[in-house]
């Protein structure tokens, strides 16, 4: 699903260059899916990925109980014929609320993953193509940004997030996780610069931002999918943390985070509180890591896992 | 490891180094096994050979032919995945199926290797000195730590780096490539050993420095009486050094013979192609050289029959009926008895042998070339290449293209890891002028570091130089308007060297050639039209359009970016390096397209390389770099009959001619020491430190050297200029 | 060498002024200590609030410009100010900046030593049954947040103890109050509280290292020094753990740097978890209770020690690289 967006993404920069007409082969990107479907990692990972969003979203429509509804019968209960994964201290259905805390994880950490990465892409391609002042303030900023924890940043500006909702939550994520990808991006960009045919482009005289889209985001392309699974699976883990804390999304708004934060408490009591959406994360975080792990090696000329 | 039954005969016909095989491989087989149902590369089929004590054996191929793959099966030193059968006996002991253990008391001790690239051999965090120490002290633990390291200072000495003792404490990267070539011919001669592996020991190294390390395996060989293995794809360097010559092709030998007879007497067509593919530093006249068509075969999926059969301009049917042996010349069965039995039977007639010294080829037709005395001018069509009516107009009437004034390109040198400072400037090019004009070629050579690619790249930015001028066409480049610029990049376009990183992977190669058109604004209509009129002026098939970059050979994507060069119809063509990285035969081909397209478009070439041979192929007059100045320049007649700059003649002579006889009356005119940074170049003239000519100047002619910089000035009546104080005229070659 | 180190150190030292800086503009401008005053029972008057918040420094009345002023120049001598509570924030570093050290510092030594020691292991045994074993481990515990980590471990060794009955793991609080067995017992005491929070961290920082360190090994595996050492005589095994495990060490050095402020966040969860009255739990608590200086003074003490930590990879690195120590 990531590498759709990113599809997105990359096509629509590339697609105000002017110059796709007729002769544009779809091959460009055939290639990397049938590679990427070679890889039996990916599609372990992208099968359990697609099963997840598929129960995310019509687990709560088949479910016999709404998101917010409560059962003032039962308080704290087992699994049963009537709750399938049991209720939580205030009457919910616990599996009504897991899916609709995995449906917004998913989307929390697709997003983050999305906005991280092209932003990302853009400014370190800039940085490292320009160098000079840019690419100065890119590396101080990034600096700062490891020595100053994210997690603390964001748990700083947490009592911002109270009044607001879950989409400032998102942006605040992707605006502290850009930098190191950005840094990463740079210094693929500098080395990219050297190639020869950026220089045959830029002795025919193609302006310099036509050739950062059009030769170097795109012969990055498979970093970026590589690196944008690895944001998705970090943004899920650094939502759960802060959540886990109260410093992320906030009631009514369920996430795997809240429930396990909710449910670590009582975990021993209480295991079905804090199993199921435990699981479900671990679960998630691990196919999203599978496939990002399979991508790199499927798309990485210079992996080592592929011997040739 | 079960193929050893093939043991050979002794061989009555003794050698000039005694007949002692201290290495037999037979029968050799590597397989890598392919992955996810990829299909097996058979990198090496079938290399039987004996090496005597002393002797030189040199293995000729070009790029995966297999030659590196089989010396390292018997070192043992391949991934743990790769097959291996057959057999290599090193003095009797079978090699093949040790254990690592056993294998590793062998390396170092009794064959042991020198590789291609010095600079990532050697390990980074230790000093060399450890390094060295550490290759004796492997092999024998009684030794003390400071023996050893007093040993490794003998070596040290012995491959000739100065203040050994001192420079024992020193890292790798404190070492320049030729200098770490040496640590890496000590470390291989450590411990006395029967044979020496050399793979493309000089093919990461400049010419001057290529002569260094060449003599100084000579000298390791009289040392240690070590017989060599020597693997390169340099025909050259094979021609003077090696006794006798093995020549492989898609993982099997097709060639083996004294040098003499293989140079001489080519019996194979294969090598018979590579002879006549070379651009040759000692001819005059400018034939064309002979291109072999197609690619190599894929070792993943081999045709059937001969390997070469699809290539060879004299394949006859009976080729693919099944792959010839390596037998003596007239042993080959008749095409009349493959025809009635098949190709395996009827080679099975006579017995297979490795033997050292008869002259063997794997051609059906070899008897016949034999008896005809066919030659590679016989057997190859040579290309038609349209003479060029206009160049020959007098130089001074034809218009200048490109002028290059007082060029000078100085970077500042910057220290430290993280934090930039500047400690110094680096004299990249320091005042360069020469001038091109219309459909002529200037060369323009030197040895890495000298600074021709930065000048190349000053061109082609025409951004305002720090110093001196860049006129393209008339118009000075410093001096443009935006928009002019843009103009004048349709005029002057460039092919680069390296065809792996010069075209985009992402792109189809049309859009790849279509890029200039569309930047500059070409008409869509006529869009798809040109581009494929200039993909057939560069001999690749329209069709394939649609296709990417890798699915093209290096030989076809350098075609590619000749094709996309073209696309704006420059008159100025700036080359760099553009075959350097081909394969012998690759390159003939793309040499040959760049003269014919020089004569039917009537362009400008500045042709950028380290190969002398290809300059002097191509280039009408040539211009010599050393340390960012132009020592020697004039036309192409001048500079390589008589040369006057001592480099340029060091230069000439250091190259390796493909021609043994020749190659053995030669005197090589060796250099010492490296080339000096950039950075610090030497008071004077900055070639002194290691001119010849200097040092055998009396004290008070030195003094001129030491303190004035020679001037650029004219030589009696040519056209022909040199910056030597004492510029003499010699030849070389 | 020398001058190198000394340039980076005076780089850190501005870059730990800038976050510690930029830690507290944030933390002045979103935290709300006033709220902390206005809800106590009874309400106090307006003016004493006021007067409260200004005695802390932390009245919003008073221009952003002048509370960072006031904060910056106690800072520059060494003083913290006050927490909310008016307690001086010197003292409360120097209670729990120990047990903090502590938990990272054994954290890190077991995590970081296990993960390269397997890492490398796994690499040389590509494909075998060990690098799969490994590799499915780690990627299990990538997959796993740290606070999940924590309290699977506390559920695991709480059944642990009841099956077995006898209080094998501590998993509350840094140390049993109260206790008094003498010195050894004291010591046994700690030990048997900081097993499971160590851990938590190793595990971990295990999983990243060695993934990486099994990328980073795979890199030199098969590079051409490797082939040098042994076409010398050295045997595969040596040849990989003289030559290349050695080189390989250089970037897993700088990869420490990166993972540093992960590892502080990892025991901000852990001290949380188990109870522990160190810097991370203090820094959740002090937002939530809006102690601005609390806040501005953990950003210090974080930013610091991601400093020390990068510095003490510098100092590895040049040790390591003989590239940096040259040149």
């Amino acid at each position: 699903m990531s590498m759709s967006a990113e599809r997105v993404a990359l096509e629509t920069s590339t697609g105000h260059e002017g110059g796709s007409d007729e002769t544009r082969v779809p091959g460009r990107w055939s290639g990397v899916l049938s590679q990427m479907l070679r890889t039996r990692r990916v599609v372990v990972g992208l099968v359990i990925l697609a099963l997840m969003a598929a129960a995310a979203w019509l687990g709560p429509l088949i479910s016999p109980w709404e998101f917010g509804e409560r059962d003032f019968s039962s308080f704290l209960k087992p699994p049963s014929p009537e709750h399938w994964l049991g209720t939580d201290n205030t009457g919910r259905d616990i599996f009504t609320i897991t899916m609709s805390g995995l449906q917004k994880s998913l989307i929390i950490g697709l997003l983050v993953a999305v906005i991280t990465t092209t932003f990302a892409a853009v400014v370190g391609a800039f940085a490292g193509y320009f160098t000079g002042v840019s690419d100065r303030a890119l590396m101080w900023i990034t600096d700062l940004a490891l020595v100053l924890p994210s997690f603390l940043i964001l748990a700083i500006l947490s009592p911002v997030l109270r009044t607001s909702g879950w989409l400032v939550f998102v942006l605040l994520l992707a605006a502290f996780g850009w930098m190191v990808t950005a840094k990463m991006i740079r210094g693929m960009t500098i080395s990219l610069k050297e190639r020869e045919y950026v220089h045959a482009a830029r002795f025919m005289g193609v302006p310099a931002w036509k050739i950062i889209f059009r030769h170097i985001i795109p012969n990055m392309s498979s970093l970026l999918i590589v690196d944008a699974t690895i944001n998705v699976s970090s943004a899920i883990i650094a939502e759960t943390a802060l959540s886990y804390f109260g410093f992320g999304v906030q009631p009514p708004d369920v996430t795997l985070g809240s429930l396990i934060a909710v449910g670590a408490r009582q975990a021993v009591t209480h295991p079905w509180t804090f199993v199921f959406c435990t699981g479900l994360l671990v679960l998630l975080v691990l196919a999203v890591n599978m496939i990002g792990d399979g991508l790199r090696d499927a798309l990485d000329p210079q992996s080592k896992s592929r011997r040739a | 490891m079960n193929n050893t039954e093939t043991t050979t005969a002794p061989d009555p016909a003794p050698t000039r180094s005694g007949d002692v095989p201290v290495l037999e491989v037979d029968n050799l087989h590597v397989t890598f096994p392919g992955v996810n149902k990829a299909p097996d590369i058979k990198a090496v089929r079938g290399v039987s050979y004996r090496l005597n004590r002393g002797e030189i054996l040199g293995i000729v191929g070009e790029s995966g032919s297999g030659k590196s793959v089989s010396s390292l099966a018997a070192m043992g030193l391949l991934p743990e995945y790769a097959e291996v059968t057959g057999s290599v006996r090193l003095k009797g002991q079978e090699l093949l199926g040790l254990d690592d253990q056993r294998l590793a008391k062998v390396r170092g001790k009794v064959i042991s290797m020198v590789f291609q690239d010095p600079l990532s051999a050697l390990t980074p965090v230790y000093t060399v000195g450890d390094q060295l120490a550490e290759a004796v002290r492997v092999h024998d633990s009684t030794v003390s730590k400071q023996q050893a390291l007093t040993r490794a200072a003998e070596l040290l000495a012995l491959v000739g780096i100065p203040n050994a003792a001192q420079r024992l404490k020193a890292f790798p990267h404190e070492f320049s490539g030729g200098m770490r070539q040496r640590v890496m011919i000590a470390m291989a001669m450590a411990n006395d050993p029967d044979v020496i592996i050399c793979d493309e020991p000089t093919t990461a190294l400049d010419v001057t420095i290529q002569a260094q390390v060449l003599e100084l395996l000579k000298t390791a060989q009289r040392e240690t009486g070590a017989a060599i293995v020597m693997i390169t794809h340099d025909l050259g360097v094979v021609a003077g050094f090696v006794d006798r010559v093995l020549v492989m092709y898609a993982g099997r030998p097709v060639e083996m013979g004294t040098v003499d007879e293989v140079y001489y007497r080519t019996r194979m067509p294969y090598t018979m192609g590579l002879l006549g593919a070379i651009p040759r530093l000692d001819l005059e006249e400018k034939t064309p050289l002979v291109p072999i068509k197609g690619n190599p075969p894929s070792l993943a999926a081999l045709p059937p029959g001969c390997p070469f059969a699809p290539r060879c301009p004299i394949a006859l049917p009976q080729c693919s009926a099944g792959e010839p042996q390596l037998l003596t010349i007239g042993a080959q069965p008749s095409t009349a008895e493959i025809d009635a039995v098949g190709q395996s039977q009827a080679a099975a007639s006579e017995p297979a042998r490795s033997s050292t010294v008869e002259h063997r080829s794997a051609c059906i037709r070899s008897g016949e070339i034999d008896t005809e005395n066919w030659t590679a001018a016989d057997i190859y069509p040579l290309p038609e290449i349209p003479a060029d009516a206009v160049a020959r107009l007098p130089r001074a009437d034809r218009p200048v293209v490109l002028e290059v004034d007082d060029l000078i390109k100085h970077h500042p040198l910057l220290k430290g890891a993280l934090f930039k400072r500047r400690v110094g400037t680096v004299y990249a090019v320091d005042g360069i002028s020469f001038d091109i004009r219309e459909r002529e070629t200037l060369g323009l050579v030197g040895e890495s570091g000298c600074g021709k690619s930065t000048t190349l790249m000053e061109i082609l930015s025409l951004d305002r130089p720090a110093r001196g001028k860049v006129v393209v066409l008339g118009k000075e480049s410093g001096r443009l308007s935006r928009r002019e610029r843009f103009k004048i990049r349709r005029d002057m376009q460039v092919v680069f060297q390296d065809p792996m990183s010069s075209l985009d992977p992402r792109m189809p190669v049309f859009e790849i050639i279509a890029e200039p058109l569309r930047t500059h604004s070409y008409p869509r209509s006529r869009l798809n039209a040109r581009v494929r009129e200039l993909l057939a002026l560069v001999g690749l098939d329209p069709a394939h359009a649609s296709r990417y970059p890798a699915e093209f050979s290096g030989g076809q994507r350098q075609r590619i970016g000749i094709a996309r060069a073209l696309a704006l119809e420059p008159k100025v063509l700036v080359l760099d390096e553009p075959v350097s990285a081909l394969d012998v035969s690759i390159q003939a081909g793309v040499v040959n397209l760049l003269e014919e397209l020089q004569a039917r478009l009537g362009l400008a070439y500045l042709f950028v390389a380290h190969d002398l041979s290809v300059i002097r192929h191509l280039a009408d007059r040539v211009a010599v770099m050393y340390l960012g100045k132009i020592v020697e320049i004039g036309d192409v007649h001048s500079i390589y009959t008589e040369p006057a700059h001592p480099y340029t003649q060091a230069l000439l002579s250091a190259i390796p001619i493909p021609d043994p006889e020749k190659e053995r009356s030669r005197t090589h005119i060796v250099l010492e020491g490296d080339l000096p940074s950039p950075a610090n170049p030497p008071s004077g003239c900055s070639f002194r430190t290691r001119c010849p000519k200097f040092q055998a100047l009396p004290e008070s002619d030195r003094r001129r050297c030491l303190s004035e910089e020679p001037a650029i000035r004219p030589l009696t009546g040519d056209d022909h200029a040199t910056a030597c104080h004492y510029a003499q005229k010699r030849v070389v070659v | 060498m020398g001058m190198f180190l000394v340039r980076r150190l005076a780089n850190y030292v501005v870059l730990v002024f800038l976050a510690t800086t930029f830690a507290y503009l944030l933390a002045a401008t979103t935290l709300d200590p006033r709220a902390n005053f206005e809800q106590m029972q009874p309400p106090p008057s307006p003016e004493s609030v006021d007067a409260r918040l200004y005695q802390l420094n932390l009245n919003d009345k008073t221009p952003l410009a002048e509370r960072y002023t006031t904060w910056v120049t106690g800072v520059a001598t060494g003083d913290f100010g006050q927490t909310i509570q008016g307690k001086p924030v010197n003292t409360e570093i120097a209670r729990k900046a120990g047990v903090t050290l502590r938990l990272i510092i054994a954290g890190t030594i077991i995590g970081c030593t296990t993960g390269v020691a397997i890492g490398a292991y796994s690499a040389v045994r590509q494909y075998r049954k060990f690098d799969k074993t490994a590799t499915a481990a780690a990627f299990f515990v990538l997959a796993v947040p740290t606070v999940v980590i924590a309290v699977t471990l506390q559920v695991a060794a709480a059944s642990i103890n009841q099956a077995t009955g006898v209080q094998i793991f501590q998993y509350g609080g840094e140390y049993t109050s109260g206790l008094d067995a003498g010195f050894w017992g004291t010591l046994g005491n700690r030990l048997q509280h900081m097993v499971l929070p160590t851990l938590t961290l190793a595990i971990a920082l295990f999983a990243a290292f060695s993934r990486y360190q099994r990328n980073m090994m795979l890199d030199v595996l098969g590079s051409d020094f490797v082939r040098t050492a042994m076409a010398k005589g050295l045997t595969r095994r040596a040849a990989l753990f003289k030559h290349a495990l050695r080189t390989a060490l250089i970037p897993t050095v700088t990869y420490f740097t990166f993972t540093f402020g992960i590892l502080l966040a990892g025991t901000t969860f852990t001290e949380k978890v188990y109870g522990w009255n160190g810097m991370g739990a203090w820094v959740v608590d002090s937002i939530f209770t809006n102690d601005v200086h609390a806040v501005a003074a953990v950003s210090c003490f974080m930013a610091v020690c991601v400093m020390a930590a990068s510095f003490f990879s510098d100092i590895l690195y040049a040790w390591l690289d003989p590239r940096v120590r040259v040149g």
